[in-house]
């Protein structure tokens, strides 16, 4: 049990997690802003770039771990029965999980 | 300050209260939260169907011309306006900028104008 982490630790994960997904929207929004990938493999190519593709993985990550936090504030203050937490929290775990799996699937194994 | 105490117990006419505009931005930061974390699994199957080939890109290009996508982005960009505004302010506040009152009531002011400010114009965009 990582129960020592819970407070200090989730609350870090919320900020910087969030300071690094609002980079990367900016970032997202100039590039579509300034040369928006009109075709597939302008789109294809900019996302499976090396540089792209790791931003975005690590976009995802971070909205991962950044819902998984304010999903478990929001159950913790409105769902108080423990059962129905502890399932809540187990399928929102397993969601998020397999989301992080397909978009690792989608930008790194598929595409090589 | 005197006060004389007041007749107990006090029935509040839930009506009559009204939601201070900063317990506004917080609930709605919450509701965004939720909207967005519901939306992520959709952004993903059309990143997945547009990364395909080049006749899955233009299915997602087809999906997006539907009015009722259409519909739901425009919520989405509230919510992601809002999120991010109330975000910001909540991170300000971290750092002792606008925690108070007064200007913690400006800011909780321009997080749920700017939200739909820009879900306006996404929509100006969209439709």
């Amino acid at each position: 049990m990582k129960r020592r982490h819970t407070g200090l630790h989730a609350w870090l994960v919320q900020r910087v997690s969030a300071v690094y997904m609002s980079l990367f929207i900016v970032f997202f929004l100039v590039h579509f802003a300034v040369d928006p990938p009109r075709h597939y493999p302008a789109w294809h190519a900019w996302i499976t770039s090396p540089a792209t593709g790791i931003a975005t993985t690590a976009f995802f990550a971070a909205l991962l771990a950044h819902a998984w936090v304010g999903l478990r504030d929001v159950l913790m203050d409105y769902v108080h029965s423990i059962t129905i937490r502890v399932v809540l929290l187990a399928t929102i775990g397993f969601g998020l999980t397999a989301m992080g799996v397909w978009v690792v699937r989608i930008l790194w194994t598929r595409h090589g | 300050m005197p006060h004389s105490p007041k007749p107990r117990p006090v029935f509040f006419n839930l009506a009559e209260i009204q939601l201070p505009v900063g317990a506004l931005t917080s609930i709605t930061h919450r509701i965004t939260g939720v909207l967005l974390a519901l939306g992520v699994p959709f952004c993903i199957y059309l990143l997945d169907m547009s990364l395909q080939d080049p006749s899955g890109f233009s299915q997602v290009m087809v999906l997006l011309d539907y009015l009722p996508v259409k519909g739901a982005l425009i919520v989405l960009t509230w919510a992601l306006a809002h999120h991010m505004l109330a975000g910001v302010r909540h991170l300000l506040s971290d750092i002792d900028i606008g925690s108070q009152l007064p200007a913690s009531r400006r800011s909780a002011w321009l997080a749920n104008i700017g939200g739909l400010v820009v879900a306006l114009l996404a929509a100006g965009a969209l439709l």
